[in-house]
């Protein structure tokens, strides 16, 4: 019923993934880029971010495309999974790390609420 | 015993997808070594409701579908803050209370609003995250709480 399918569904498979490469290569440059121009480390932080989330995340999407039905998909999967869980841990530990090292971002404009109950109305 | 059980089942699953297998005796080594594990992992203590949360239910699987939606949108807002010639950054620590009632939802409401470009949570108090933000669009109290009341949602339906 759907044979005349058959021969299109590797082309389209591929194009899938590339697209995925090509989304995620750009974000990776564009993560690389604030990784450079932001000024300071906690700035730099959220620009690692975006290689750390979309970028990883839309390469394994395109290699999983690429693979096809077996056990690689799961490993790609689970190595997908295994990111989305540690990568904030990781980068929370970093951060709480230079937050009790006393560095704090430049040009901030209010200072850091340290015990914090100021702004919780909203 | 429950807890050990769905250790043992989730073990036993992984080494079945990873090594593909079905052989008898790699079968049994196998089941050996998941024996094992929850041996080992009952012996330190570790076996319990956090480690093994069986009472996260199937909202856990829409909770990350949404997540990850806003992780996307997070990705392009910090995208066009980088990309554009002159940026506007406006850094600020922000206080996020959380009302979540044991620390595994805290600790998904934390890693779910690190996972979000534009906002890193650096130090978690009794009650409340401070939380960094990038921008003032980052800072969004209302989409921050927005997330931790669906992370409430997730652990009430226990």
């Amino acid at each position: 019923m759907i044979d005349w399918l058959t021969p299109y569904i590797d082309p389209a498979l591929d194009v899938a993934s590339w697209i995925c490469f090509i989304i995620g290569g750009f974000y990776l440059i564009v993560g690389s880029i604030g990784m450079i121009r932001l000024p300071d480390f906690w700035a730099r932080l959220h620009g690692a971010g975006v290689v750390d989330t979309l970028a990883t995340e839309l390469f394994i999407l395109g290699m999983i495309l690429q693979s096809g039905w077996s056990i690689v998909t799961i490993k790609l999967v689970l190595i997908g999974v295994f990111l989305f869980f540690t990568s904030p841990t990781s980068t929370h530990a970093v951060a709480n790390a230079a937050w009790l090292a006393g560095i704090r971002p430049k040009n901030m404009k209010q200072q850091a609420p340290l015990t914090g109950n100021q702004e919780k109305s909203s | 015993m429950l807890h050990a059980i769905g250790l043992g089942l989730g073990l036993s699953a992984l080494w079945l997808l990873l090594s593909g297998f079905f052989e008898p005796l790699l079968l049994s080594l196998g089941l050996v070594s998941v024996v094992l594990c929850v041996y080992l992992a009952h012996r330190m203590d570790v076996v319990d409701h956090e480690t093994i949360p069986l009472h996260i239910g199937y909202g856990i699987i829409s909770y990350f579908v949404w997540l990850t939606v806003e992780v996307a949108k997070a990705n392009w807002a910090v995208t066009k803050v980088i990309l554009s010639p002159k940026m506007v950054l406006n850094q600020s620590f922000i206080t996020v209370p959380t009302d979540q009632s044991d620390d595994l939802g805290r600790v998904i409401y934390a890693n779910s609003i690190t996972l979000t470009p534009g906002t890193i949570t650096v130090e978690i108090e009794p009650g409340s995250f401070l939380v960094h933000a990038l921008t003032d669009d980052a800072a969004d109290m209302e989409a921050l709480a927005d997330m931790g009341a669906r992370v409430t949602a997730i652990e009430g339906n226990a």
